[in-house]
């Protein structure tokens, strides 16, 4: 069974003037419909402003949908009755570390998820111990978050949500603003727990490097889903991606444009080392 | 400028004193500091301020410490004193010049107000040193919940104690962003007359005040995907319970009140 399940799902925002009254709606998920196992890692894709932050926000009870359902393990999120199950099935990490990190010491932010559920004191630290093991970050349990990189706080934060023991976790740009050596360390982080923990992931990002892992790629525009398929399967169509306004990464780029231009290359390629062996062959 | 804000420093050394109940050391704090003005005469100033010294001693404090946060509080002390000093009226005069008078009432008052007000700040500021931010939010919000009675949100209010002090040196930090962004372009915050240095805070302060609501509204969010629903329902991390510790505490502090009372009584 999915573990996430939209059927046909539609959000739009409302803007209304003083008065209450409609000025516009503007359409942010179109007609949008994902079906994800669990233990996938699930790539959404898109540029600023694609709506994928939107359905993000609708995969864990945040927004309720216009019209459609999302099933989150068999929970539908309009059940007001579930709420707080699903937000502790499908937990979430978002963008800005600073502004999600609620406490002063590390160790009892992460606590924090499980201090709300009314799971035991002994069994909160065991979760506590457990949870910064898995994101790497024991030796910082006592410190400040001040004191910490961007990187190691998106750790943090992974960890406060690891802690409310969830199936599935949905990462919000995470690196959206961090430097690029903080941003391998996030994605490290979740691809281990993807694979040792068997958690699913939906990582929700507009750089395609980080999805070049992913079982599944999907990729938004303007609301709707425009490509899915494996990361080969899409990035094989470069020019579709650039119509999109996303940049492809530049091994696939440089691919491309060499099979265009007559070397014999299979479509797809996504690491420097693929391609490198496709030309030595 | 901003930065130099130190609400609150907790002092991390282990000590008998920071292992206290915090609900212990906020009563003890308040009593105390009661104690400071039912004394009325020098042996219950003198028993004050031996307490207090003995409990720097336990806490493992340095005493230098909490001189330097005397520091800020010095012009204060100076005016009060002054202004004790030279409006005390009663006999008899010590000096008189010009419109200028000195009487013995008057010295003793400045005198009195000197030390409550050092042994007030010192005494708050120990418990700061000792207790962690977040213990002395746990401690309010249990040792106030009868409050809840009068329908008063205790742990709504402790909560929000709490995400303030996290919050304290991101906007400062903010602050000194813009300041620094505003300077860049030519604005002038150390110049010019107090109106003048005043209007100059307008730019600094409504781009953070916006960032510090739309923080706050991220931070909403990120609470309720992460099941906050208020107290109702909520375990705790650290639960607090009264150790033996607390007891002898609790018993050293009502002898100790005792004393000062029985001394303002019999002198």
């Amino acid at each position: 069974m999915a573990i996430i399940k939209t059927d046909n799902l539609v959000y739009e925002f409302t803007r209304r003037d003083e008065n209450n009254e409609v000025v516009e709606t503007v359409r942010a998920v179109d007609d949008v419909s994902l079906e994800i196992a669990p233990g996938e890692f699930i790539a959404v894709l898109g540029r600023n402003g694609s709506g994928k932050s939107t359905i993000a926000r609708q995969l864990n009870a945040l927004l309720l949908p216009t019209s459609g359902t999302v099933w989150v393990d068999g929970m539908n999120t309009q059940d007001g009755e579930h709420l707080w199950d699903i937000r502790q099935t499908a937990g979430m990490v978002f963008q800005n570390p600073d502004n999600q990190i609620i406490s002063s010491v590390v160790e009892e932010d992460v606590g924090f998820g499980p201090e709300n559920m009314g799971v035991p004191t002994e069994e909160i630290w065991k979760r506590v111990d457990r949870s910064l093991e898995a994101v790497g970050m024991t030796a910082y349990r006592r410190s400040s978050p001040e004191h910490l990189s961007g990187g190691q706080k998106q750790r943090v934060a992974i960890a406060g949500v690891m802690a409310m023991k969830p199936k599935c976790i949905i990462l919000d740009e995470p690196t959206a603003m961090l430097d690029p050596s903080g941003r391998k360390e996030v994605i490290q982080t979740v691809r281990e727990l993807n694979q040792s923990e068997g958690i699913t992931v939906i990582l929700i990002t507009h750089y395609m490097e980080e999805t070049v892992n992913a079982d599944r790629i999907y990729v938004v525009d303007q609301g709707v889903v425009r490509m899915k398929g494996t990361p080969r399967e899409v990035f094989s169509q470069a020019d579709r991606l650039k119509e999109l306004k996303l940049t492809v990464p530049q091994v696939t780029e440089l691919a491309c444009e060499m099979k265009k231009a007559g070397v014999d290359l299979p479509g797809g390629i996504l690491t420097v080392e693929e391609l490198a062996g496709a030309l030595c062959r | 400028m901003l930065r130099d804000v130190t609400l609150g420093q907790y002092y991390p050394v282990e000590s008998p004193l920071h292992r206290l109940d915090p609900r212990m050391k906020l009563s003890a704090t308040m009593l105390y500091i009661v104690s400071l003005f039912i004394a009325n005469n020098p042996a219950c100033y003198l028993l004050a301020t031996a307490a207090l010294l003995l409990a720097i001693r336990i806490s493992r404090v340095p005493v230098r410490h909490f001189l330097k946060g005397l520091r800020p509080i010095f012009m204060l002390l100076l005016i009060s004193m002054l202004f004790n000093l030279f409006l005390t009226g009663g006999e008899p005069v010590l000096v008189h010049w010009a419109i200028f008078t000195i009487t013995w009432p008057g010295v003793r008052q400045a005198i009195y107000m000197a030390v409550r007000l050092i042994l007030l700040i010192m005494g708050s500021a120990l418990m700061t040193y000792t207790t962690t931010p977040t213990s002395l939010t746990d401690g309010m919000e249990k040792g106030l919940r009868f409050l809840k009675a009068f329908h008063v949100p205790v742990h709504e209010i402790a909560m929000m104690m709490s995400i303030a002090l996290r919050f304290i040196p991101i906007l400062a930090d903010e602050a000194d962003k813009i300041q620094k962004a505003q300077m860049a372009r030519g604005a002038n915050f150390e110049e010019g007359s107090i109106v003048q240095r005043a209007k100059a805070m307008v730019p600094l302060l409504v781009p953070l005040f916006i960032s510090a609501f739309r923080r706050a509204t991220d931070l909403a969010t990120a609470m309720e995907a992460r099941c906050y629903h208020g107290g109702a329902g909520r375990t705790k991390m650290h639960p607090l319970h009264y150790q033996s510790g607390d007891r002898i505490a609790y018993l050293l502090l009502f002898a100790y009140l005792a004393f000062v009372i029985l001394l303002r009584v019999i002198l």
